[in-house]
């Protein structure tokens, strides 16, 4: 089992910040020709510790061997040296630069485009890459710019790579492409780290997990001798049930009803194109897509912040009276009598402000209430309090800014909030992005929870077995189009991967 | 597998949360190491005893009943500007034209006692006076407000080019008012009748340190408790928050301009009506900007902005004292001021970032498994 050479060994790393601790006496080892899936709840230190790896953050305490060697990381460009390259989660290109210019930014000598294009497609060709060396960052997919970024971490040497949830972006195709070439590089010796949160993904791909919690090492062990329950409960600490219910709708009546909707951007791009669809009360309508398809601007203008070219999204009254939600800006809805609730995707550039405290986020919703000049703060005490005791919010206090609190927290504080107006409609945006199986697993819960009260929830996913667990109807969009409608109980994974990438879903 | 290993000397890190006695202590060693600085810099530069220039900056500020009472009263009209600004500043629209806001307001009041003066009651007058004055200083924070809000307008520049217009514009009236002719100043306005100068409350240098207690006091309220400041602390986090819950951005920005450039205009009334009972382009003495480093000292906090406008006239006082008191140049002075500002700011850096040193042990035990 230990015969592959460890690549890098971590002994008795410590990270702290402040008093938060992120790491600590973590030991591990990466070993060469392998995938290590690195597995933690959110806030359990994966991304800290590769970030000590890559230089962008400096242990408090302990050790890095690189090749049985002791070394020290300071910068950034120490872990280039040493080949270590790691592909972060945001992208780190510059938009008007082509992919040759962007993977040799910052490098230094001389500057010679002919060879940087040559070397470049050697490796694209070596490890199964499609990259255009010539072609501007702008006009990129976001699997384009993934893969660029990818190639430039080895065309700097490195040997050594570590993804920051390079899946969460993806369509399921992409994906597989994705991992067939980091397969090859495998086989090529080189040594690779993937953080992600996907079970499934952990399964198909690693060679080995390494389990985090809480800052703390727990254990590897090879990915064929284990399942994705005993890892669940390795990163949790205790045993999780990993089923996503889906109760059938109960008296589903229309509610949301959005016809031949269209929406350019300011830049007159077309974002979404003839739209038409109805979203029913008790069920879930999950939405399906490649990232940037659309889905963000089909959500923000049901909730009136997007205007529209053409089209019209009504909202449908238990008398089946209809009323315009187009051309209505949030307050205007909340006059109506329309309690319309959104979980944004940005969550604490939109739904949250992030230096605000709990109780001054809930008041977000309800500091309009009354007639008086000065704001009512003790019934948002009150519903923070509440939201952290129902939800589980591990917080200090709810005096706490919620940019302290780790991402499945802000997000059951900002679903909390959202939920508590007792809502007609619920729209999410990527509910669980970013969030560990446990947190993940409680938004399901809160969101089935609000179906059953008979509300109609709009579900914006990017994971299609989620989506295909919990929706009762799935709407794919596909470059700003409906491709489909399919049912939830029927469709499969495959069918709704091709309605992603092409209308209709046929090639 | 003998190379030795290095690691660095320091290495910076955010400090989560620091206890506010820590905080404390780090600012008042700032200052220590400011006085050694600025005594060392005296000692060079003047050879005079720096602790005699210390005791003479002390004196300058509070050595006499009279100059403690204008130092307050100094002290109470930065306050106010800079209270003016903070609303803007706290909603993140960076309005630098307290300058502009306040001379507006002040030429507003000079031109009422000038054209109003004889024709109706003081009381009246006073009242014309505020409301000119204040509508004045809204006006100017308005137009930037306005283009900000419709077209998206660098408020910074907009709000530093409407200065230029307020100081031309009080320029021009000084060349028509002037008295006597050909002076090149307007002098005391209604010197005989006194009429539109603001009332004595006990002493002359009473009344603007009561404006500035009451809007201190309503500042901490209107920020902290109603709901505009709500939306004003919303807007500057995040606007596209404010837009999700359905504020509406661009009138929480004018309303927001608005009362920040009428405050602007109350201290111009103050400086006009109560203080100079006339009108120059430079009666702003630059608070409009020294303002702007007090909010941001005072991290937009009303109360301890107290404190820090009494710092910088403190400072601005004592140093204009030495530079009399020992014959040296204001440049002198402005040079002490300098060293101890940037000791205060720079220390800022130390109670955000913790600096670890490079660990002396741990070099025995390297070992390899």
């Amino acid at each position: 089992m230990d015969t592959k050479q460890a690549a890098v060994s971590l002994r008795n790393i410590t990270k702290t910040f402040g008093s938060v601790v992120a790491n600590s006496k973590v030991n591990l080892d990466i070993r060469k020709g392998e995938i290590l899936a690195l597995l933690g709840e959110n806030g359990s230190g994966k991304t800290t510790l590769m970030n000590m790896l890559s230089g962008i953050y400096f242990p408090d305490e302990g050790q890095i061997f690189i090749n049985g060697k002791e070394t020290v990381i300071k910068s950034p460009r120490d872990a280039y040296a040493l080949g270590i390259g790691m592909v972060h989660q945001h992208f780190k290109l510059v938009d008007v630069l082509s992919a040759a210019e962007n993977i040799v930014l910052g490098m230094k000598g001389k500057l010679n485009m002919k060879e940087t294009c040559a070397k470049i497609n050697d490796i694209c060709q070596r490890y199964g890459f499609e990259v255009d060396p010539n072609q501007k960052i702008y006009n990129m997919s976001v699997s384009q710019k993934q893969t660029v970024e990818i190639v430039k971490v080895l065309f700097r040497g490195a040997d050594i790579l570590i993804l920051d949830e390079p899946t969460a972006v993806l369509t399921p195709q992409e994906t597989q492409k994705l991992f067939d070439v980091l397969r090859n590089m495998r086989d090529d010796g080189k040594a690779i780290v993937i953080i992600t949160h996907k079970m499934h993904e952990v399964e198909s791909l690693s060679d080995r997990v390494a389990v985090l919690r809480h800052g703390e090492y727990v254990g590897d062990m090879l990915t064929q001798e284990t399942t994705a329950q005993e890892m669940t409960n390795m990163m949790v600490g205790h045993s999780v049930t990993l089923n996503i219910e889906r109760p059938n709708p109960v008296n589903p009546k229309p509610r949301i009803q959005v016809s031949n909707l269209t929406v350019k951007d300011a830049e007159g791009i077309t974002k979404l194109d003839d739209v038409s669809f109805t979203a029913n009360s008790g069920e879930i309508l999950g939405i399906a897509g490649i990232s940037g398809c659309g889905q963000k601007e089909l959500l923000e203008a049901i909730a009136g912040l997007q205007p529209a070219e053409n089209g019209a999204i009504y909202y449908i009254n238990d008398d089946s009276s209809k009323e315009e939600l187009l051309g209505k800006d949030p307050l205007k809805i909340q006059e109506m009598g329309v309690t319309l609730s959104f979980v944004p995707e940005d969550r604490l550039g939109m739904g949250l402000v992030g230096n605000m405290d709990l109780t001054d986020n809930m008041l977000l919703r309800s500091f309009r209430h009354g007639h008086n000049v000065f704001t009512d703060r003790k019934a948002p005490k009150e519903l923070a309090k509440r939201v952290v005791k129902n939800l589980e919010v591990s917080t200090p206090g709810i005096s706490t800014p919620v940019r302290r609190l780790s991402g499945g927290n802000v997000q059951k504080v900002l679903v909390g909030r959202e939920i508590a107006s007792a809502p007609t409609v619920l729209l999410t945006a990527y509910a669980v992005r970013g969030l560990d199986i446990n947190s993940s697993y409680t938004i399901y819960d809160l969101i089935n929870q609000q179906k059953k009260n008979g509300v109609a929830v709009i579900f914006v996913g990017e994971d299609l077995d989620v989506l295909l667990e919990i929706s009762d109807k799935i709407l794919v969009l596909c470059g700003g189009k409906v491709s489909g409608i399919v049912d939830g109980r029927t469709t499969d994974k495959n069918t709704v991967g091709m309605l992603m990438t092409k209308v209709g879903g046929k090639a | 597998m003998n190379e030795k290993v290095k690691e660095p000397l320091f290495h910076i890190s955010k400090r989560d949360n620091i206890p506010p006695i820590k905080a404390w202590g780090i600012r008042v060693i700032a200052i220590i190491l400011a006085l050694i600085v600025c005594a060392i810099v005296t000692t060079i530069l003047t050879g005079d005893n720096p602790l005699s220039v210390y005791a003479t900056i002390i004196k300058g500020a509070f050595g006499s009943q009279r100059k403690t009472w204008v130092t307050f009263q100094n002290t109470a009209i930065l306050l106010i500007i800079s209270l003016a600004l903070t609303p803007a500043f706290k909603m993140k629209f960076w309005n630098i034209g307290g300058e502009g806001q306040i001379l507006a307001g002040g030429l507003a009041s000079a031109a009422c006692m000038i054209v109003l003066g004889d024709i109706v009651p003081n009381g009246l007058l006073i009242l014309i006076m505020t409301a000119s004055s204040l509508l004045a200083g809204a006006v100017w924070g308005l137009i930037p407000a306005v283009f900000k809000a419709k077209w998206n307008t660098n408020e910074t520049l907009a709000t530093l080019m409407m200065n230029y217009i307020a100081i031309r514009l009080v320029a021009y009236y000084t060349v028509i008012w002037e008295v006597p002719k050909g002076s090149g100043k307007i002098g005391v306005i209604n010197q005989s009748t006194n009429a539109g100068w603001l009332p004595n409350i006990g002493n002359k240098y009473l009344l603007p340190i009561i404006v500035a207690a009451i809007v201190t006091i309503g500042m901490v309220i209107y920020l902290n408790y109603s709901r505009h400041g709500y939306e004003i602390a919303v807007v500057g986090e995040s606007e596209r928050t404010a837009r999700y819950v359905g504020m509406k951005v661009n009138k929480v920005i004018i309303r927001t301009m608005l009362l920040s450039g009428a405050l602007c205009g109350l201290a111009g009334l103050l400086l006009v009506g109560g203080v100079n009972h006339t009108v120059t382009t430079t009666i702003t003495n630059n608070q409009g900007f020294t303002a702007v480093m007090v909010s941001w000292l005072a991290k937009f906090n009303p109360v301890t902005m107290i404190f820090t406008s009494l710092l910088i006239i403190f400072l601005d006082r004592g140093a204009g004292e030495i530079s009399t008191a020992f014959g040296l140049n204001h440049s002198f002075s402005d040079i002490i001021t300098g060293i101890i500002l940037f000791f205060i700011i720079g220390c800022e850096f130390f109670i955000s970032y913790k600096i670890n040193f490079r660990k002396k042990a741990a070099k025995e035990e390297v070992s390899n498994d």
